[in-house]
């Protein structure tokens, strides 16, 4: 429920690379796991909310979204999981090490050939 | 001229950046709060505070579990604690009683709290006679878990009135505890349909090797070891701390 506060913290983020470069901001990446505590479609609803009268007010918000998959200490087996059930997919070691799936960053962003700033 | 605020940037040359460029960044969404979180951090590390973020759903027995703390342990360690809800100082009110010193946090619709708002009630409390400090973060078991807040440890509450599947259906909270307390077990005998063992057994699919412990505030049972575990946390907090002065 704390997906507005999230883009607007995005927001904040988002003006010092802003004013580093002429063109409109047109593109947002993020790469969100499913154990990042945000859910993408929720932060997706909310962006244009934020975004309005930003320097991202027209950018599009792309949210790649990535797999849950944990390794194994003991069999060394990395397998695919869910939030819920981190067990090994091998051997069903419970103390695994997660590999992927809590990732909640900002990529890269996209800016456009016309420039803003006259 | 600098670099972020866009003041290098003249007539002369603002044609030279390559344009319609993709940019990439890679820096976590949580930057900002993290960054704060970690200002906190050192500040209780200076002052040889001990926090500690408790967790757990409304009515999991936080304060309750806080009040019977205070009342055992305030002539060992000088407490204080940092109460977060969405309305009223009840719960701070009621740690007060307990003759420690307690901010409330009010966050209006806010589901839990963040490192700013936690360094702002910082700064109402004086530091450098505190050992231990509580953190009552807001009863919730989705958003709390996001948001470091520079604590040392967090501790989720499970109390016996809400189920025992409570970590497969919010699994972040359970997974960010480094310990468990599984709360109100005075009422065990009455609840047939909440067994401990499947409990732990949801904690432990998650990957997460954090102790759990079985208490109630209420009859005392199980306090020792919570106890313990404070008393732990303190000593090496502290041997931490002296190592990093050297």
């Amino acid at each position: 429920m704390h997906e507005l506060s999230i883009c607007q913290g995005l927001l904040r983020q988002l003006l010092p690379i802003a004013a580093k470069h002429p063109g409109r901001l047109i593109q947002v990446v993020l790469r969100i796991g499913p154990l990042s505590g945000v859910e993408a479609a929720l932060l997706q609803a909310a962006f244009p909310i934020a975004a309005k009268g930003s320097v991202a007010a027209e950018a599009e918000l792309v949210i790649e979204h990535c797999p849950l998959r944990v390794r194994c200490p003991l069999c060394d087996a990395e397998s695919e999981a869910s939030a819920n059930d981190l067990r090994c997919g091998d051997c069903g070691n419970q103390q695994t090490r997660l590999t992927s799936g809590d990732e909640l960053l900002l990529l890269s962003v996209q800016f456009s050939e016309e420039s803003n700033h006259v | 001229m600098c670099d972020s605020c866009g003041c290098n940037i003249t007539p002369g040359n603002q044609h030279l950046p390559q344009r319609g460029e993709a940019v990439a960044v890679l820096q976590g969404l949580l930057a900002e709060n993290d960054h704060q979180a970690l200002h906190n951090r050192e500040h209780f590390d200076r002052h040889g505070v001990l926090a500690i973020n408790l967790m757990s759903s409304p009515g999991a027995g936080k304060t309750a579990l806080l009040e019977a703390t205070i009342a055992r342990l305030k002539d060992r360690y000088r407490i204080a604690v940092i109460e977060g809800d969405l309305e009223t100082e009840n719960d701070a009110e009621r740690i007060r009683a307990q003759g420690v010193p307690a901010i409330q946090i009010t966050t209006g619709s806010a589901c839990h709290l963040d490192a700013h708002m936690l360094h702002h009630a910082l700064h109402k409390l004086d530091l450098e006679n505190i050992d231990l400090l509580f953190i009552e973060n807001v009863g919730n078991l989705v958003c709390p878990a996001a948001f470091d807040l520079g604590q040392r440890a967090n501790v989720t509450l499970l109390s016996t009135t809400e189920g025992d599947d409570k970590p497969a259906k919010y699994p972040l909270i359970f997974r960010a505890a480094d310990l468990v307390l599984l709360s109100k077990i005075d009422l065990l005998a009455v609840l047939d349909d909440f067994d401990p063992a499947k409990a732990e057994q949801h904690l432990r699919n998650l990957a997460s090797s954090a102790p759990m412990l079985s208490l109630s505030a209420r009859s005392g049972e199980g306090m020792e070891a919570w106890f313990e575990w404070l008393a732990q946390q303190k000593c090496s907090h502290q041997a931490v701390n002296r190592r990093s002065k050297l």
